[in-house]
C-alpha cells in the first residue's frame, strides 16, 4: 500500500539513479519511491529536475505549504490518466446551468449533512437542516454559495459548544487565523485540499473544472468542491479529538496579537493523527468492502465520474454514524 | 516500443477480449477510463513484459495477462498468447481470431497460425486462419464499435467483478 510522506523540516531531495534521498542536517534518508503516494512539504525543499523527472514518472505529486502551513501549490505531474470523452462531459456539466446547479447543490447538501452529523454526535441542536432546505429554491450558484455560507457559520458557532475553554473559536478568521481553533481549521483544510487533489490526480477527472466553486479561482477548484464534503468528517472531527483529548495544547501554538499558528510540534501531532485517520478503514455499505478514509475521497471522485457519464446520479457521501 | 500495428492489434484485441467478459469494462477501457495500476497482479505482468522485451523476443510475453508476440518460423507466422487460466477461454479465442484476421485480411500476411498457451496447465490451443470465419470476425468488430460509440453500459454483477479493477467505479 502506498502512503503519504510528510516532510516537516528543511532539506534537499537528491536523486541517485532510481532512488530519491531526503538530506538534511540529521542525515540522508532514502524515500521508498514506489511506496509513496504523495509528498506533503512543510519545510523548504530543494531539488533538481532529475528528482522531478522521477517523481513525474512515478506519478507522485508534491504539495507545498508555506511558513504558515497554508497551501502554496503542487507539483502536479503530467497527467497520465486522460480521457477526452470524460473531459468533454465534465465541461458540459459546467456549461449547462441546470446540470451545474445539480452538482453544486449536491456538494453543499453533502457538506451540510456531514456538519449536521458532527453536531448531532455531540447532541447539539441546530438548524443546519432547515437552512439546507433553502437549496431547493436556489436558482443561481451565488445563492447556493450563500446557503453554504449560512450553514457553515451556524456550524462554526455551535462548534464552540464542543470545544473546551481556551479553545473557543469565536467566529471564523482566516488569513491570518486569530486563535488556536481557527489556526487548526486553516491548517486542516489546506491539508485536506491537497489530499483531495492527490485523489483527483489518480482519476480521469480534470481538477480545474468545478461546479460549486468557480473554475477561474486560481486553484484546482474541483478539489475545493470535493473538500467541502470531507471537511466535517476529516478535519473538524480531528480537531475536536485533538483538543478535547488534550493532545494539542497551548504550547503547540505560536501566537501574537493578530495571528496564531501551529508550531513544529503541533504540526507533527496534527499530521500524524490526520494520517492515521486517512488510513483508518470502515466497511463500505454499498461495496461491501473495507475502505480507508482516503479511499472514500477517491470513491467520491468515481461517483462524480459516473454522474458525468449519466450512469448513476451523484449522491454525496454522508457519515452514517 | 511497440509498432503502430502491434499497438492497434493489442488495443482491438483487448477490446474483443473484453467484449466477451464485460461490456462495461470494454466501454471504460475504450474511453480511456483506466484504473490506477496499484494491483500487484498488473505490475508483475508489466515487469515481466518489460523484461521479456529487453531480452529479445522469447516464446511469449505477459502483458497485463493479455499479450501478443510474433515469432517467425520459416514461412509460418506464429502468433502466441499466454493466458493464466482457461476461465475466459471464449474471450481468448476470439481475441486470437481477431489477430489472425487482422494479419491475413488486413495486412495480407499469409500462413498465419495462432496459439494460446496456458503454461500453468501445460495446454495449448491452436487456431489456423482459413478465411471461413471472416464474416464472424467482421460482425464482432462492428458490435464492439457500436458498443463503444454508445452510452456507458450499466454494470451487471458477475463473478468477474470481484477481481476487476473497475469494481469500485462500477459498484460505488
Ligand atoms: S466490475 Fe463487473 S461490471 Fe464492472 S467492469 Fe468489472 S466486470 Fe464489468
Amino acid at each position: 500500500m502506498k502512503r503519504n510522506y510528510y516532510v516537516m523540516s528543511d532539506g534537499i531531495l537528491k536523486r541517485k539513479e532510481n532512488t530519491v534521498y531526503f538530506v538534511n542536517k540529521e542525515g540522508k534518508k532514502p524515500l521508498p519511491i514506489n511506496k509513496i503516494y504523495s509528498i506533503y512539504a512543510y519545510g523548504s525543499l530543494t531539488f533538481s529536475s532529475q528528482v522531478v523527472h522521477l517523481l513525474a514518472k512515478e506519478g507522485i505529486p508534491i504539495h507545498f505549504f508555506n511558513y504558515y502551513g497554508f497551501y502554496d501549490g503542487s507539483f502536479y505531474p503530467r497527467e497520465t490518466l486522460l480521457s477526452g470523452d470524460l473531459l468533454i462531459k465534465q465541461a458540459k456539466h459546467y456549461l449547462d446551468h441546470e446540470k451545474r446547479m445539480v452538482i453544486a447543490k449536491k456538494f453543499v447538501e453533502g457538506a451540510g449533512q456531514n456538519m449536521g452529523k458532527v453536531l448531532s454526535y455531540y447532541r447539539i441542536e441546530n438548524t443546519i437542516g432547515d437552512t439546507m432546505r433553502d437549496l431547493d429554491g436556489c436558482g443561481a450558484i451565488t445563492e447556493v454559495m450563500n446557503v453554504e455560507g449560512r450553514m457553515r457559520s451556524a456550524y462554526y458557532f455551535h462548534m464552540d459548544e464542543i470545544l473546551p475553554d481556551g479553545f473557543k473559536m469565536e467566529g471564523r478568521s482566516r488569513r491570518p487565523p486569530e486563535n488556536m481553533v481557527n489556526a487548526l481549521i486553516s491548517f486542516g483544510n489546506s491539508l485536506l485540499y491537497s489530499t483531495v487533489l492527490s485523489e483527483i490526480y489518480n482519476t480521469q477527472l480534470n481538477p480545474t473544472i468545478s461546479y460549486l466553486h468557480e473554475p477561474f479561482e486560481r486553484r484546482y477548484s474541483l478539489a475545493l468542491d470535493l473538500s467541502e464534503i470531507f471537511k466535517p468528517i476529516l478535519v473538524d472531527r480531528l480537531i475536536f479529538y485533538l483538543v478535547n483529548k488534550r493532545m494539542l495544547k497551548e504550547e503547540d501554538f505560536e501566537q501574537d496579537i493578530n495571528c496564531c499558528l501551529l508550531n513544529d510540534q503541533g504540526r507533527k501531532t496534527f499530521l500524524k493523527e490526520y494520517d492515521e485517520r486517512l488510513k483508518k478503514t470502515i466497511k463500505h455499505r454499498e461495496l461491501n468492502r473495507k475502505v480507508s478514509y482516503r479511499r472514500l475521497i477517491r470513491l467520491e471522485a468515481y461517483k462524480l465520474i459516473k454522474h458525468l457519464l449519466d450512469s448513476k446520479e451523484y449522491k454525496p457521501f454522508v457519515m452514517w454514524w | 516500443m511497440l509498432s503502430k500495428t502491434e499497438k492497434h492489434l493489442q488495443i482491438m484485441g483487448t477490446q474483443i477480449n473484453y467484449y466477451f467478459i464485460c461490456h462495461t469494462k470494454l466501454w471504460f477501457f475504450s474511453h480511456h477510463i483506466q484504473m490506477e495500476q496499484e494491483s500487484d497482479l498488473v505490475s508483475v505482468g508489466k515487469q515481466l513484459h518489460q523484461g521479456t522485451y529487453q531480452k529479445e523476443k522469447r516464446d511469449y510475453t505477459i502483458d497485463n495477462l493479455i499479450s501478443i508476440d510474433f515469432i517467425k518460423k520459416g514461412d509460418m507466422l506464429e502468433v502466441h498468447e499466454v493466458k493464466k487460466s482457461k476461465k475466459m477461454e471464449k474471450a481468448h479465442e476470439y481475441q486470437l481470431l481477431y489477430y489472425l484476421y487482422y494479419l491475413d485480411v488486413i495486412k495480407g500476411v499469409e500462413n498465419v497460425v495462432g496459439m494460446i498457451n496456458y503454461p500453468k496447465m501445460r495446454k495449448k490451443i491452436i487456431l489456423k486462419w482459413d478465411g471461413t470465419r471472416e464474416a464472424e470476425v467482421r460482425e464482432l468488430t462492428e458490435k464492439v464499435a457500436a458498443l463503444v460509440d454508445g452510452d456507458m453500459p450499466k454494470p451487471v454483477k458477475s463473478p468477474t467483478c470481484r477481481k476487476c479493477a473497475y469494481y469500485e467505479l462500477c459498484w460505488v
